[in-house]
């Protein structure tokens, strides 16, 4: 008995442990939350939503920025996310057992975690530069360039999880490849396949670093993809730093509508895997 | 695509003589370096049953899926030998795998009905290789899930997805989307491992029916099983044919001493 009470304390100790690290993460998550709350609720009123940025000193809003955040995580999932897919789509299916595939999905987890910073310097090298001026357009592919190492990597995933004799069973039926992939495989992994590109989604809506680069910021009211473009990111990152109230409290506004609008596509992600694994 | 379903017809008319619709010849197979079937011959009789078994690893779905070269989506598998559909090597580097398994059908050990629609699981295989009208479509969707005993269980449901289906149900759905399709050949791995018995009753009932139109091969670990349904009998042991010869024969009076072990539980 000696030895199973050793066990029961130490169990005891362990999961206290754990309980104390996961307590610890979670209450910077609910600090910066509450703090957000607290701070960006005071400046939330209509006239954000349809005003725009303003110059130091007068009232305005973040319509020209959530507008071009708007514009620009479109445009970069549109481009990004249907290459991401394809590519996910060739290294669990085509490809599975290729030399390439091995290659790819290690440049592909490479290029996950490359700090976003670089994403806009080499857009601003390879677009920026050439075109001579700031834009939508560029903004939009650095956002791109951006999605699509997520989307690949979870098509691969999701398409790994199609049971082998699924995949099989369609082949059985003298179904060409491109049909199984198609009509079977994409259909029983769609939950997760939409669930990876809401989560690029998410990631890349928040994302301030390549557009600083790319699209850089625009006081007005733009949807010109050839002109410089505003973004809810990049107004937060200058009115942050700026010694303005007003600016300030438009940053910690901006700030709360983008996490409530990152979490809500996180939750719809989360229901949608569930649904998946429900089936 | 009606040039598909008119080849076999065609052959059947010249070649419907020979009792042989599938002959295995000196078939070898390997895993990477691994020899996994060692210079099998055997034939698949016109319109009957033929059961492969044996003791685990023995390499009887190994051949089964020789049969319609479901090894080809792996890679480093490969077979050597001839296996003849109709007098036609089908191990063939230009044989169409596509068309080749429209001719020889299978259903797996857990039932795959895919993530659509009862209906939609039958009728998808059809309109891959035939043109027709909602109407005639109706029709064929219908004779397969009758042909497989389920249309009377299901005729109400059409529109529910075939995953709400029990387990035995869900193996007669396979067996329906592979009869849509007229195969001529139709290859089962062990179709009743994941089912209870009553399930098993039915399909077993069902491979009987189907062997007055279709050749069967079916992969069982069941012994009463291979005793009920088929007509002839392949026994295996690590990649060797020990033994074939027609059912009864095979069970009453083995020729080879392994054969009369196997069957009579001493080994395996």
């Amino acid at each position: 008995m000696a030895l199973y009470d050793a066990r029961r304390r130490s169990n005891t100790i362990v999961m206290g442990l754990c309980v104390a690290a996961s307590a610890f993460g979670l209450a910077f998550l609910v600090l910066i939350l509450l703090a957000l709350l607290w701070n960006g609720l005071a400046g939330l009123t209509p006239s954000v939503f349809i005003e725009m940025t303003p110059p130091p000193g007068s009232s305005g809003g973040l319509l020209n920025a959530i507008l071009g955040s708007l514009i620009m995580t479109v445009l970069g999932v549109a481009f990004g996310a249907p290459l991401g897919m394809l590519a996910g789509t060739y290294m669990a299916e085509y490809g599975r057992y290729s030399k390439l595939t091995f290659f790819v999905r290690f440049i592909n987890d490479i290029l996950l975690s490359a700090p976003s910073i670089i994403v806009g310097l080499f857009v601003y090298e390879v677009i920026v530069v050439r075109m001579g001026h700031f834009s939508g357009i560029a903004g939009a592919i650095a956002l791109a360039v951006i999605v699509v190492p997520v989307v690949v990597r979870t098509t691969e995933d999701m398409l790994l999880l199609v049971p082998g004799p699924l995949r099989e069973a369609a082949t059985a039926l003298g179904l060409p490849r491109s049909h199984m992939i198609i009509r079977v495989a994409y259909r029983a992994a769609r939950a997760g396949l939409v669930t990876g590109v809401l989560l690029a989604v998410a990631r890349v809506s928040g994302e301030t670093a390549p557009l600083l680069f790319t699209a850089l910021n625009n006081q007005f009211l733009s949807t010109n993809l050839n002109a410089p473009m505003a973004s809810v990111p990049a107004v937060i990152f200058q009115f942050a730093l700026s010694p303005y109230r007003d600016w300030q409290q438009l940053a910690w506004t901006g700030a709360l509508i983008i996490t409530f609008a990152v979490l809500a596509l996180s939750i719809t992600a989360r229901v949608l895997a569930r649904q998946r694994i429900a089936k | 695509m009606s040039l598909v379903m008119d080849v076999p017809a065609a052959q059947s008319m010249s070649r419907s003589d020979l009792p042989e619709k599938v002959s295995v010849r000196h078939l070898s197979f390997f895993y990477g370096e691994t020899q996994a079937l060692k210079s099998i011959s055997l034939p698949l009789h016109r319109n009957e049953v033929t059961a492969f078994i044996g003791p685990s690893g023995c390499g009887k779905s190994t051949l089964l899926r020789v049969l319609n070269r479901m090894y080809d989506l792996y890679p480093n598998q490969r077979a050597e030998g001839e296996v003849l559909l109709d007098g036609e090597n089908i191990l063939s580097p230009d044989q169409d795998l596509n068309l080749l398994r429209a001719r020889v059908g299978m259903v797996f050990q857990k039932p795959t009905p895919f993530p659509m629609s009862i209906y939609d699981n039958i009728a998808f295989g059809i309109k891959l290789y035939e043109r027709m009208n909602k109407a005639e479509l109706d029709r064929r969707v219908e004779e397969a899930l009758r042909g497989a005993a389920l249309w009377n269980e299901v005729k109400d449901k059409l529109g529910a997805s075939g995953l709400s289906l029990s387990g035995g149900q869900q193996q007669r759905l396979c067996i329906a989307r592979t009869v849509a399709i007229h195969p001529e050949v139709i290859l089962f791995d062990e179709p009743c491992s994941a089912l209870d018995p009553i399930s098993t009753a039915k399909i077993e009932e069902l491979i009987d029916e189907l062997s007055e139109q279709y050749t069967i091969a079916i992969v069982t670990h069941n012994m009463q099983q291979a005793a009920r349904v088929s007509e002839y009998t392949a026994f295996m042991y690590l990649g060797e044919l020990i033994e074939f010869d027609r059912t009864r024969r095979v069970f009453t009076s083995p020729e080879k001493k392994q054969t009369q072990d196997y069957i009579t539980g001493r080994f395996g």
